[in-house]
């Protein structure tokens, strides 16, 4: 497909650090090739920026290929944009018209502080897994790979879980900003799989009170999350993650 | 300087066995008085930290961006080589180590490729045991599948997101440890120099990346896991915050950089489009197992792929490598790739491609499979390119992926300077001149579950460090150094900016030091990073201040070093005058335009020492000796 070049005009958020306030700031992004991706639209109304001597937008990226889960930003209130199963580096350009106005914004989350402009804080996430998401094995005493079997299904669907990035958009999109979707995809992932058996209750629990703690909010149950989801984790993550929750609980099992 | 390689002695299948007993261990109650620096947190570092954080040592671990899981190991698709076998196809330790020699075109240490082929089988152990979720078949055990340039099916897989997968089993391992008060998460933390105390690599000096505040922190010894340099291409498909200024800066500091030259071009990414990109995605060579490569007969045909009929095509792999066809290693599928254009054969707007089809596979398996095996790299394509690779097929060329070369390190994984140690793609590696596909996450968690974990600990014990603390003056100096260069490339103000310099570096070194190179080219090419670094350091502007969150600073100061780097990669491709894997001098190949190496005269590693910026680095010579292995000219036909 050839490319075409447009315009767009951008209201970017602009936010000089965690303590102080920002505002959206008006910048036209000319000569756009239809085959950039949005990162790299950016690039270059960056480029302009620091030659006439301003601060570049900041923002976080580093694969650009869609797995790291480093960039996102909410893009006309749609965290990643309006492609599904796309993160923010993978939406191109061609999905814009000529003239369009386009709103771009950090994340918006309590527990996910604004560092700098569409730069948050996502520390949080690590330490929803570090309390917890992992099967506690030591190096070197592992058993030969195959003397676990483990049913396709469940592997698959394991998978599907352990597919998370780690962006952080099913917060953004969440009304509540709830981090259901993130932590329910990590316990799934292990709670599916025999390894992770002995330490499912004691791991749901740690878990769930850690995402709390974070400052996180209560699932709405309306599904924005799933519908953000760049890897598309479906929200019945979620119901599983409960059940692993009560599960626990009714075995009287505590953090 | 003489190079110690500290090889074991003995025959090479129990060479690793040896040194784990000559080993000296650090009793458990004292290991917590040992403080160890990681840099990185991709496999090497996070497997590292995991595996030292249990041991009971109390580990610093430092990244660059917002998270450990970020690291851009979790880029990698396709797969993860071990010899278990479990295909009954004929594959064990020694056909491993045997295929890694070759295919590496006899360029690296022996010794080292054994004991990686040795830990393969423990690796997948360790993976599955922490919950990998490896892709199975219906009985419930492992599936495998063959990989570019294996005859054998050796590659576990998670769909193709191999490296996710395992980046996460080894971030959640090494958070365990976190939990357990043993490791310390250092995120959005740039290493700006090694700091060299009493001979011995006693700490580092780090940028915090939100506030700017320069931070020095000790430990007892330096793992730096901080991956390859292939950014310096501008173009690649490394992340775009990928660099060599943690190495580069350790280089400065004492520690040789081994084979720079040595860079692979990596054959089925999808092409270049415009001036806007930034960088380059990679399309899984798994691609090739069912993917056939062609281009039509007729140079300048413009016709759409599809109705070119079967006579017009030139399936030029399998015609040239009849026994591995489209599977031949990465060079050489890049190398020929890079002929057909040359000759004027390519496809696509740019003349800069080859088709990838997949049509009689298609026919052959049906539309399912294919989904089932490659449908996330089918969507991946035509997101960028938006196009259907079910309906047309996909047009790929070689980009810059993976670095072979590194920091020179002995057997143990120490660098030459006592105290630091290199693992993963930052160190020159098991690869020699060319990495077989799948082998990169072998090698990155070989080093750092298996390992480094034996061989710092040997260190520990068998050193005797004195008290140092940040307040010794090699801290004070590295800081201060660091600080005075901020504000040099801050006070500049000139006209240009870092991307702009970046992407002019990188095309001098694609266009002169890239898939093919010759003398004249190199010499030029010299010539042109000298004057673009003299005009960086007085044109670059870069905004912004010091003392906050300043993403393009941080790029100044990477750029800045490739700046330095650049020059010591041309020097080291100029003076090897062989070609060998993805080093490729027009002057020494064989007559149908294969590599042709001078094994009696460049069959060593060549370990560079700094002597100054813009002064001629020193040679040392670590002599290959094959005991095992007897270097034969590669053939694949």
């Amino acid at each position: 497909m050839s490319a075409k070049t447009i315009s767009v005009n951008l209201k970017v958020w602009r936010q000089p650090a965690r303590d102080q306030p920002g505002r959206l700031v008006d910048y036209v992004a000319k000569d756009v090739s239809t085959d950039m991706s949005f990162l790299e639209m950016l690039d270059v109304v960056n480029e302009e920026l620091i030659r006439k001597g301003e601060d570049a937008i900041a923002f976080d990226s580093d694969c650009r290929e869609g797995i790291c889960g480093a960039c996102g930003c909410m893009i006309n209130g749609i965290a990643h944009g309006p492609d599904p199963g796309t993160t923010t580096c993978q939406l191109h350009m061609r999905r814009f018209r000529d003239g369009e106005t386009i709103v771009v914004e950090p994340w918006r989350a309590r527990a996910f502080p604004v560092l700098k402009d569409l730069i948050v804080d996502r520390s949080a996430f690590d330490r929803i897994v570090a309390a917890g998401g992992y099967i506690s094995v030591g190096v070197g005493g592992a058993q030969d790979a195959n003397s676990i079997s483990v049913p396709k299904e469940d592997s698959d669907t394991a998978m599907d879980s352990a597919a998370c990035i780690g962006c952080g958009a099913c917060v953004a999109a969440c009304k509540n900003a709830a981090a259901h979707l993130f932590t329910s995809a990590k316990i799934t992932h292990l709670a599916l799989l025999p390894q992770g058996g002995p330490e499912r209750e004691r791991r749901a629990v740690r878990m769930v009170e850690q995402m709390e703690a974070e400052g996180f909010g209560a699932c709405s149950n309306e599904g924005e999350c799933e519908a953000v989801c760049p890897k598309l984790i479906p929200i019945s993550n979620i119901a599983k993650m409960i059940r692993e929750y009560s599960r626990a609980l009714w075995k009287g099992v505590s953090a | 300087m003489t190079l110690d390689s500290k090889i074991p002695s003995g025959p090479i299948a129990d060479k690793w066995e040896r040194r784990k007993f000559e080993n000296k261990l650090v009793n458990p109650a004292n290991r917590r008085k040992y403080d160890i620096i990681i840099v990185g947190t991709g496999l090497a570092g996070s497997s590292a930290a995991a595996a030292l954080g249990e041991q009971g040592y109390k580990v610093k671990l430092f990244c660059i961006l917002d998270s450990a899981r970020r690291a851009h190991s979790i880029a990698a698709q396709g797969g993860i080589n071990a010899a278990k076998n479990y295909r009954n196809d004929g594959d064990s330790v020694y056909r491993l180590f045997y295929d890694t020699v070759k295919g590496g075109d006899y360029r690296a240490r022996e010794a080292n490729v054994y004991r990686l082929a040795q830990v393969s089988v423990d690796i997948i152990d360790q993976c599955v045991a922490t919950g990998v979720p490896f892709a199975r078949e219906y009985g419930g055990l492992l599936d495998n599948r063959s990989f570019g340039g294996a005859q054998v099916s050796r590659t576990f897989y998670a769909r193709g997101q191999t490296g996710q997968q395992l980046l996460l089993g080894a971030y959640q391992s090494m958070l365990r440890q976190v939990d357990a008060g043993n490791v310390t998460l250092f995120p959005r933390r740039e290493m700006l120099d090694l700091v060299v105390a009493d001979g011995h690599a006693r700490g580092i000096i780090t940028r915090n990346l939100i506030t700017g505040e320069l931070e020095r922190h000790e430990g007892d010894a330096v793992l730096l896991c901080t991956g390859g340099y292939g950014t310096l291409y501008y173009l690649s498909t490394n992340a775009v915050n990928s660099n060599v200024t943690a190495a580069w800066r350790s280089h400065k500091r004492g520690a040789l950089f081994a084979n720079p030259c040595f860079t692979q071009i990596h054959p089925t990414c999808i092409p270049v489009s415009g001036d806007h990109q930034s960088k380059l995605t990679l399309m899984s060579e798994s691609l090739r197992n069912d993917g056939r490569v062609w281009v039509p007969k007729q140079p300048g045909d413009t016709r759409p792929p599809n109705q070119v009929p079967e006579s017009e095509r030139d399936y030029y792999l399998e015609r040239r490598y009849p026994s591995f066809g489209n599977l031949v290693p990465r060079d050489v599928a890049s190398r020929a790739a890079k002929q057909q254009a040359d000759e004027g054969n390519g496809v696509g707007d740019t003349g800069l491609a080859v088709y990838l089809d997949f049509k009689d596979a298609i026919q052959r398996l049906g539309i399912e499979i294919i989904k089932a095996r490659y449908g996330n790299l089918f969507e991946m394509y035509e997101r960028i390119t938006a196009e259907d690779p079910y309906q047309v097929p996909m047009r790929i060329y070689p980009a810059i992926h993976y670095t072979m070369g590194g920091l020179w390190v002995d057997y143990n994984l120490e660098s030459t300077v006592p105290g630091l140690f290199v693992l993963g793609e930052a160190n020159f590696s098991d690869h020699g001149a060319n990495r077989l596909g799948a082998s990169a996450l072998m090698q990155g968690l070989a080093d750092g579950y298996f390992i480094a974990p034996y061989t710092v600990a040997n260190y520990l014990a068998g050193t005797r460090l004195g008290n140092v603390t940040t307040d010794h003056d090699a801290f004070k100096d590295a800081a201060s150094a660091s600080q005075a260069r901020i504000d040099k490339v801050l006070a500049v103000k000139g006209s240009r900016t870092v991307r702009q310099f970046h992407r002019q570096l990188g095309r001098i070194m694609w266009d002169y030091v890239g898939m093919a190179r010759n003398e004249q080219g190199l010499k030029e090419a010299l010539e042109k990073i000298r004057t673009l670094r003299d005009e960086f350091w007085q044109d670059v502007t870069v905004g912004g201040e010091k003392t906050n969150l300043n993403p393009m600073l941080d790029y100044a100061g990477r750029v800045a070093d490739y700046m330095e780097f650049g020059e010591l990669l041309t020097l080291d491709a100029l003076h090897r005058n062989e070609s060998c894997g993805g080093h490729f001098r027009e002057e020494y190949q064989t007559p149908d335009g294969e590599a042709l190496r001078d094994d009696a005269n460049y069959s060593y590693v060549a370990a560079w020492q700094f002597t100054g910026v813009g002064a001629p680095p020193v040679l040392h010579e670590e002599p290959l000796v094959f005991e095992e292995v007897h270097p034969s000219q590669r053939s694949y036909k």
